[in-house]
């Protein structure tokens, strides 16, 4: 009994670390990209006013079940995919590290790319149910572009599955810290096509064609407002640091407290950030094109590198 | 504890102070007006520091900018965009032609004063108003929203016979299952 109520405070502690760093990144690419416009840009806190407005608006309709089931499965996908990511390396060194590794066990590498589908899916649902025809279209683009990056990133994660036979993520970060040597560099094809279709993942320019603000007005979210937009913009912040968590374990060797965590991601994150503040759209074809290109032909290298070498 | 007078006093304050630090705006680009939106965001005058935003869709918005003379047609528009707003949600008027009519006072097609059709929070007048006026109008919409004054969507229900009554004069054939503010 004791331990799982020790289990649930631990789980409640990663929860509220991704909900702070999550909501912080999304003020601080505010301000970055505030910064490249050469405007002053708003507060890096913004996110957090903006969600607490959200959450005390008085009134907020909805098309029926099935509308919120999008939000629903958002929610869920972000805190499964965030509890099953090992956040911190188990055997670290500071006294928290155990706090922050909740429920990975061996095979969690395919549970994820099954659940990171999740999400979208529940939202496509969703969308359907509001009758708003922009809905409609931004999730027939983000299904075409989810087809697109998934093939260049199951392809990394398969090479690395082929060269150390284990499907488990905190074995890859095991097997970094005693070899002593990144992923990123013991199959650095593998890493470039993921970082490549991270670029897709995170939906910042030039793959921003699901949301598409002047084209689409949000696409899919277009006829959520109030509490529902709030769970929409706290699960997308919290999907996005276990993303980019899942990133630097995979590739970086996890992180040992939660600075160098921090460090890490950040780094990371302004991957797909910074190309995305001097980048123009592309159309959904255009984009599927561009990931079944370089993206993909890096993912066979890497799979040929792992089963040569 | 929650209902308590002082606490719900307390949680009002705070809320007040979110939404006029965060304002999502809807610019409704009726007229000329609408020019003056983009110096306003962009990097001369950039009102994203303040807390304002644009909103891609009516029912992510705060406020609604009626930025210019309004036709009878496109106030049928407007109502509608307005009533898929949800509360608490304000409105400003853009301009002379949201007061008196401006240059299209005598025309046979535009209305004169946009206050008998939707509850106007705060206007900003000129012809064509700067956008030192558009930042100084909305830091006066922070300022009634921190006060808790800005209570449109309140008055529009209260009043919404009023209202619709003076919308109906305009668009007779229009509004046949009205009110709907569900949409």
């Amino acid at each position: 009994m004791e331990y799982i109520l020790i289990k649930t405070l631990e789980a409640m502690a990663t929860f509220v670390l991704a909900f702070i760093v999550g909501m912080t990144y999304g003020g601080v690419v505010r301000k970055i990209t505030g910064r490249a416009h050469n405007r002053l840009g708003p507060p890096w806190y913004q996110n957090f006013i903006d969600a607490f407005k959200l959450l005390s608006k008085t009134r907020g309709i909805h098309h029926g079940a099935m509308h919120f089931l999008g939000a629903a499965f958002l929610m869920v996908t972000s805190v499964v995919s965030l509890m099953i990511i090992p956040v911190l390396a188990p055997g670290g060194d500071a006294w928290y590290n155990s706090w922050f590794t909740n429920m990975n066990f061996n095979g969690d590498l395919i549970f994820l790319i099954y659940i990171m589908t999740f999400g979208p899916l529940g939202m496509a649902m969703g969308a359907g149910q509001t009758g708003n025809p922009n809905s409609s279209i931004g999730v027939t683009r983000g299904l075409s572009q989810m087809v697109g990056f998934e093939i260049p990133w199951v392809m990394a994660l398969v090479a690395l599955m082929i060269t150390y036979k284990t499907t488990s993520v905190v074995d890859f970060m095991n097997i970094q810290r005693e070899t002593g040597t990144w992923l990123m560099f013991a199959n650095p094809f593998a890493f470039i096509a993921a970082v490549l279709a991270m670029l897709g993942m995170f939906r910042y320019s030039p793959f921003d064609i699901v949301g598409a603000p002047t084209e689409l007005a949000s696409g899919p979210v277009s006829e959520n407002g109030g509490k529902f937009l709030f769970t929409m913009m706290s699960s997308g912040s919290v999907f996005t640091f276990a993303k980019l968590v899942l990133y630097v374990d995979l590739f970086m060797g996890g992180a040992n407290n939660l600075v160098m965590l921090v460090v890490k991601t950040f780094l990371l994150y302004m991957i797909p950030v910074l190309y995305g503040i001097v980048s123009p759209r592309y159309r959904t074809e255009q984009a599927v094109r561009w990931f079944w290109g370089w993206p993909t032909f890096i993912g066979l290298l890497a799979i040929l590198y792992a089963v040569i070498f | 504890m929650y209902n308590d007078k002082n606490s719900k006093k307390i949680v009002e304050t705070i809320q007040n102070w979110a939404r006029s630090h965060s304002v999502w705006v809807l610019a409704y680009g009726t007229g000329c007006g609408a020019i003056e939106i983009a110096p306003t965001m962009t990097s001369r005058y950039d009102a994203e520091r303040l807390g304002f935003r644009g909103a891609a869709t009516p029912r992510q918005a705060d406020v609604m900018l009626i930025t210019g003379y309004l036709t009878v047609k496109t106030v049928k528009r407007v109502v509608r965009v307005y009533e898929q707003m949800q509360s608490p949600k304000y409105v400003v008027g853009f301009g002379s032609c949201t007061i008196n009519g401006g240059m299209y006072y005598d025309s046979y097609n535009t209305i004169n004063l946009l206050d008998r059709y939707l509850p106007v929070d705060v206007y900003i007048n000129g012809c064509m108003p700067r956008p030192e006026a558009v930042i100084a109008g909305l830091a006066k919409l922070q300022q009634i929203i921190r006060e808790g004054k800005a209570n449109g969507a309140e008055k529009y229900l209260e009043n919404l016979e009023w209202y619709k009554e003076n919308q109906r004069k305009i668009a007779p054939n229009w509004i046949a299952k009205a009110p709907d503010l569900n949409w």
